[in-house]
């Protein structure tokens, strides 16, 4: 296997359809207009020597390595900024040129140390290449003059030289290699758009640095990675090269964190796993990255990782290690044991969204056919399961309705309840770039999230709305559309129905939806609130991206169906540039839900009581489907605090943690008498668990993730699994402990089963992603090559339908005892429940979660910056230390829940959605009061914690 | 919070927002969505509120949804205690 080939053309693709013809080297070759001279050489096959330039970044054209002649123009032009045009004659290779090339080699060479063989760049380095291609022989100037390279010249301190800087924990910067071609400064501001780097001084005395001359940990660096990746010589190198050394074969896959579902090439030496670096071809991410997806892959061999099936009578209980055989056969037996006494729906099991389609598949198929039930579901539930039912209900279906590339062609931008440079980091840098070309930005958030200013960005308008007012501010748009006559009537007229419409805007019209009416509940001045509204109505192809905010309100699915109305209202669907695009958590929360993951749908969004759906599954799989639906997670917690509910299968989530009202979540599990939990650590579910069964990570395994964009994606096997079994086969092996006959090979062959029962990926199978490399589903006959956009010529329901959003005040309100409202997110270095990203060295950006507060509160409170203050609600207390800003407002706190002894979640209460019972984490009554250390509560679970984590006849686990 | 008040909430947060849907759709919104969302257990529970407990705290779209909401079949008898019905 050898490493997978990726060219670089020198300079980005030009758009334009223009084509122009001209000749390079005795070659013919047409190219579209603005196309570089290089780029269009590289097509040809031809490589000119080049250093400065690279494809992911605009030419600079500083080094002059690339020039070229052209006939009938004076000079040599650099072919990386001379654009082509028609009829040129262009030569790559003169003596003139080769005599230029030879001159500047050698000049980069002079101040380049000469130590190749012990390089960590050795075999993958540019500069290297290129002396090989100009032909350098010789250098005539030594090292005795002016350099960058020797701490001490002539026995004195050599003021140039600049020591390494090691102070990032996954990459170096040695500025003695450092050849000054800017690349890694035009990725951080084009790529990355975080504009950390610089060029300092000038001439010979230039150098990179990042910031105002800090370390790369201390200054904006958000460690993406792409300065690595752009830099032509050792000076930029992954820490894991230095130790490990050059990859030998590499094998595309796709990042388990996020749902952006970046690809990857995943560079390997034999099992071991060198680095991770973004492919060019990854149709989401476009050869661009994170931190998490490129360096923070190390919990994978983290050695808190459980490795041996365990079992325990009482969750009091030390765990003891057992066969596999036996872990099978011990759940097997209780699982029935516990259907005998109380009954066939007595039990359920919850899949993951971290693990593959194919997995999801497996689990929801086994509690159906195996279980003989439909309690199954999934953490969608707590994230996008009101997009699903708002989305559904407006369009008739539950999918976003764009690809990321359609950022393109977006000229306003709606974020409501999202914050995707930290959530969704990679589609963030993307939207920046879109942002930084002239877009406009619209931010709808109670907190002052990055993209409301940050580097070359400023929103246009920022709504900083009281949590649990999306609908309200929503509707309130759409009144400004509406009685403004900003609405795009020919749209509605054709791809909507009329009548509808007019009953809905006759709603928002009413005067009480106005901004003026609505300012003094939500907060948000109505002016600007109209700014907006005509800015969005009239600005050009508006797009809307929202994410959690939007959904975990006990209004989650009337916001999306208010999203939903406001984008056909404008006509803003069905082309590239706009619609609705849920912004999803987890790698695979798309594909969960799409393989059936909740308790009233089988695979494809089919509702269980269909008889001709059922139909397809009972005659492939041989048994009789149940047609009621099951229970949804806080259902079954529900149920089993009334003694109706008794064992449970989860498989990759951690409910107790992730999941709100955590004492609910632990009385619900406690009364329980099987638990089963599958995952890489113990988790904080598996506290009260009587079975672990060790789970595998994305490189162990084969698959599909599905993102945000509803994008398949292939994860390719790289390594054997650590526990011996990919999470499908243990699956699968528990089926058969518990009677089914299942006999599948490979993961592919259950795509294959999810194929021919699903129409929406009726063309699917690896054979033909790994030809066409991914697709968007629906991807049937009529769609074979994937649907990047929806609804192009209609809407998948028929007509569009516009929905009434009435704005009905959360029951969660703040009053004398909790006067202040909580709300949650995320940050950038960690992912949800931080179970993989706290055992990386991510956590040197993100060691604890803080509460953030209004400078104001916190006066009044007598609470100083970095306090330990008590956070409480009417579900819990908890404490966690203070951090004082103004990105909140005066009445708003906001943290994190990415570590498990700060237990959020105690906090968050039980209300939820009312369509879906996605909980209401968003919003929460909350009082804040200095304290002096953990709560009670917060003592107690360290002890229970430390307790359930024993392993007979090992030392006690860290955490 | 008692299970059944979390049953009566989270029927009375559906009628709300049906309440604010044209008039026609109201009743029958409320049952489709019951109907398509709520598992048999908590059905049932819905029913033993509304034929023993007069339908207590329900809101009233509720009660008018409730004759188009699908009656569940009665609980499975475990087969543990249909095989011994006189065991504890
Ligand atoms: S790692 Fe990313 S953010 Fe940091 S300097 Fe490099 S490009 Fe910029
Ligand atoms: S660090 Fe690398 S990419 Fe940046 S200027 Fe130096 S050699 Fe070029
Ligand atoms: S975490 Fe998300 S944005 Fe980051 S590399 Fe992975 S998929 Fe891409
Ligand atoms: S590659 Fe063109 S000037 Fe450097």
């Amino acid at each position: 296997m050898p490493l997978v080939p990726e060219i670089d053309y020198g300079t980005p693709a030009s758009r334009s359809e223009k084509m122009v013809t001209l000749t390079i080297d005795g070659n013919e070759i047409t190219v579209p207009e603005g196309t570089s001279i290089m780029r269009a050489s590289m097509e040809a096959g031809i490589q000119v020597p080049k250093l400065c330039a690279t494809d992911m970044v605009d030419a600079f054209g500083s080094c002059r390595l690339c020039l070229v002649e052209i006939e009938g123009r004076n000079g040599t032009p650099a072919s990386c900024t001379t654009p082509v045009a028609p009829g040129l004659v262009v030569h790559t290779q003169t003596g003139r040129l080769k005599d230029i090339r030879k001159g500047v080699m050698e000049l980069y060479i002079s101040d380049h140390p000469l130590d190749c063989l012990t390089c960590a760049a050795n075999g993958d380095c540019e500069l290297q290449d290129m002396a090989g291609a100009v032909g350098l022989r010789d250098v005539r100037y030594g090292y005795e003059g002016d350099n960058h390279v020797k701490a001490r010249s002539n026995g004195e301190a050599n003021a140039r030289w600049m020591p390494k800087d090691e102070s990032n924990p996954y990459f170096t910067y040695d500025p003695s290699k450092c050849i000054v071609c800017s690349r890694c400064v035009r990725a951080c501001e084009e790529v990355q758009g975080t504009f950390a780097l610089t060029i300092e001084g000038r001439g010979f005395d230039s150098r990179v640095s990042p910031g105002m001359h800090e370390h790369f940990l201390e200054s904006e660096c958000v460690s993406c990675g792409a300065c690595v990746q752009a830099c032509p010589t050792a000076t930029l190198t992954e820490k894991s090269v230095i130790e490990i050394g050059q990859p030998e074969h590499s094998v595309v896959t796709t990042c388990a964190y996020c749902g952006v579902g970046c690809s990857f090439k995943a560079e390997m030496r034999g099992e071991e796993l060198v680095r991770m670096v973004p492919w060019k071809d990854g149709q989401a991410n476009r050869g661009h990255s994170c931190v998490k997806g490129r360096f923070a892959y190390g919990y994978s061999s983290h050695r808190e990782r459980i490795l041996n099936p365990m079992i325990r009578e009482k969750i009091s209980d030390p765990w003891r290690e057992v066969t596999w055989e036996e872990a099978y056969a011990h759940v097997a037996s209780e699982f029935r044991r516990i259907q005998y006494q109380y009954g066939r729906d007595s039990i359920g099991g919850i899949t993951s969204s971290r693990c593959t389609n194919e997995e999801t598949f497996l689990v929801q198929k086994l509690i159906r056919a195996g279980f003989g039930n439909n309690n199954v579901d999934t953490c969608a539930r707590v994230c996008h399961s009101p997009t699903g039912y708002g989305l559904g209900q407006a369009f008739g279906t539950s999918a976003g309705t764009q690809n990321f590339d359609s950022v393109e062609f977006t000229d306003v931008v709606i974020v409501i309840g999202a914050n995707p440079t930290d959530a969704h980091p990679v589609f963030g840098s993307r939207l920046k770039k879109r942002l930084r070309q002239g877009a406009k930005l619209i931010v709808i958030d109670p907190r002052r999230t990055e993209l409301v200013s940050s580097p070359h960005i400023k929103a246009s308008y920022h709504l900083p709305l009281k949590p649990g007012t999306n609908v309200a501010v929503v509707t309130a748009l759409a009144h400004v559309i509406v009685t403004e006559g900003l609405f795009d009537e020919a749209f509605i007229r054709e791809r909507c129905d009329w009548s509808e419409f007019e009953d809905w805007a006759s709603f928002v019209a009413e005067p009480r939806h106005s901004p003026e009416e609505t300012e003094a509940f939500t907060g948000v001045p109505a002016e600007a609130l109209r700014g907006a509204a005509r800015l969005f109505a009239t600005g050009g192809n508006g797009s809307i991206y929202y994410g959690l905010g939007v959904t975990e309100h006990s209004q989650g699915s009337t916001t999306v169906m208010a999203i939903a109305n406001l984008a056909m209202a404008t006509g803003n669907i069905g082309r590239p540039g706009v619609g609705v695009n849920p912004l999803r958590g987890q790698n695979n929360v798309q594909g969960s839900c799409d393989m059936g993951s909740f308790p009233h749908e089988l695979p494809g969004y089919r509702h269980i009581s269909d008889d001709a759906t059922r139909d397809i599954f009972e005659k492939l799989w041989g048994v009789k489907l149940n047609n009621e639906p099951g229970l949804r997670i806080p259902n079954m917690l529900d149920a089993a605090v009334e003694g109706t509910f008794k064992g449970i299968y989860i498989q990759g989530e951690d409910i107790l943690q992730s999941d709100p009202d955590t004492k609910h979540v632990s009385a619900g599990l406690a009364a329980m008498e099987c638990v089963v939990v599958q995952d890489l650590f113990l988790n904080e579910t598996a506290n009260y668990a009587h079975v672990f069964l060790p789970g595998s990570t994305f490189l162990e395994k084969d698959g599909t993730f599905t993102n945000a964009e509803r994008r398949i994606n292939r994860v390719r096997r790289v390594m054997t699994p650590k526990n011996g079994y990919a999470d499908w086969e243990v699956t699968q092996n528990l089926a058969k402990a518990m009677g089914l006959d299942w006999n599948y090979t490979h993961p592919s062959e259950i795509m294959d089963e999810i194929a021919a029962t699903t129409p929406s990926f009726a063309m699917v199978s690896y054979d033909y992603l790994d030809k066409v490399g991914s697709v968007q589903w629906p991807c049937n006959e009529k769609n074979p090559l994937g649907s990047p956009i929806m609804h192009i010529n209609g809407f998948v329901r028929g007509k569009g339908k516009f929905i009434r959003t009435e704005y009905v005040a959360t029951d969660e309100k703040t009053g004398a005892r909790f006067p202040l409202l909580l709300t949650t997110g995320r940050i950038l270095s960690q992912y949800n429940v931080g179970a993989q990203t706290r055992r990386t060295d991510n956590v040197i950006w993100h060691e604890e979660d803080r509460l953030e507060i209004h400078p104001h509160d916190a006066e009044n409170r007598g609470i100083r910056e970095g306090d330990w203050v008590r956070l409480s609600s009417r579900a819990g207390e908890t404490t966690l230390r203070a951090l004082i800003t103004d990105r909140v407002a005066p009445g708003v706190v906001y943290t994190t829940f990415h570590h498990p002894t700060t237990q959020a979640n105690v906090i968050t209460t039980d209300f939820s959605d009312w369509a879906t019972n996605c909980p209401e984490y968003k919003v929460t009554a909350v009082q804040i009061s200095p304290s002096n250390g953990p709560s009670d509560w917060q003592v107690e679970y360290d002890e229970l914690a430390r307790r359930s984590r024993r392993i007979k006849g090992k030392l006690e686990a860290a955490e | 919070m008692s299970e059944g008040n979390k049953i009566v909430r989270m029927a009375n947060q559906i009628a709300t927002f049906f309440h604010s849907q044209p008039a026609s759709e109201g009743p029958n919104g409320v049952a489709t969505h019951i109907n398509k969302f709520w598992e048999p257990r908590m059905r049932r529970q819905l029913f033993d509120l509304v034929d023993n407990h007069g339908g207590e705290g329900l809101d009233s779209l509720v009660l008018e949804a409730v004759p188009l909401i699908r009656r569940p079949p009665p609980a499975e008898v475990p087969p543990a205690q249909a095989a011994a019905p006189a065991a504890p």
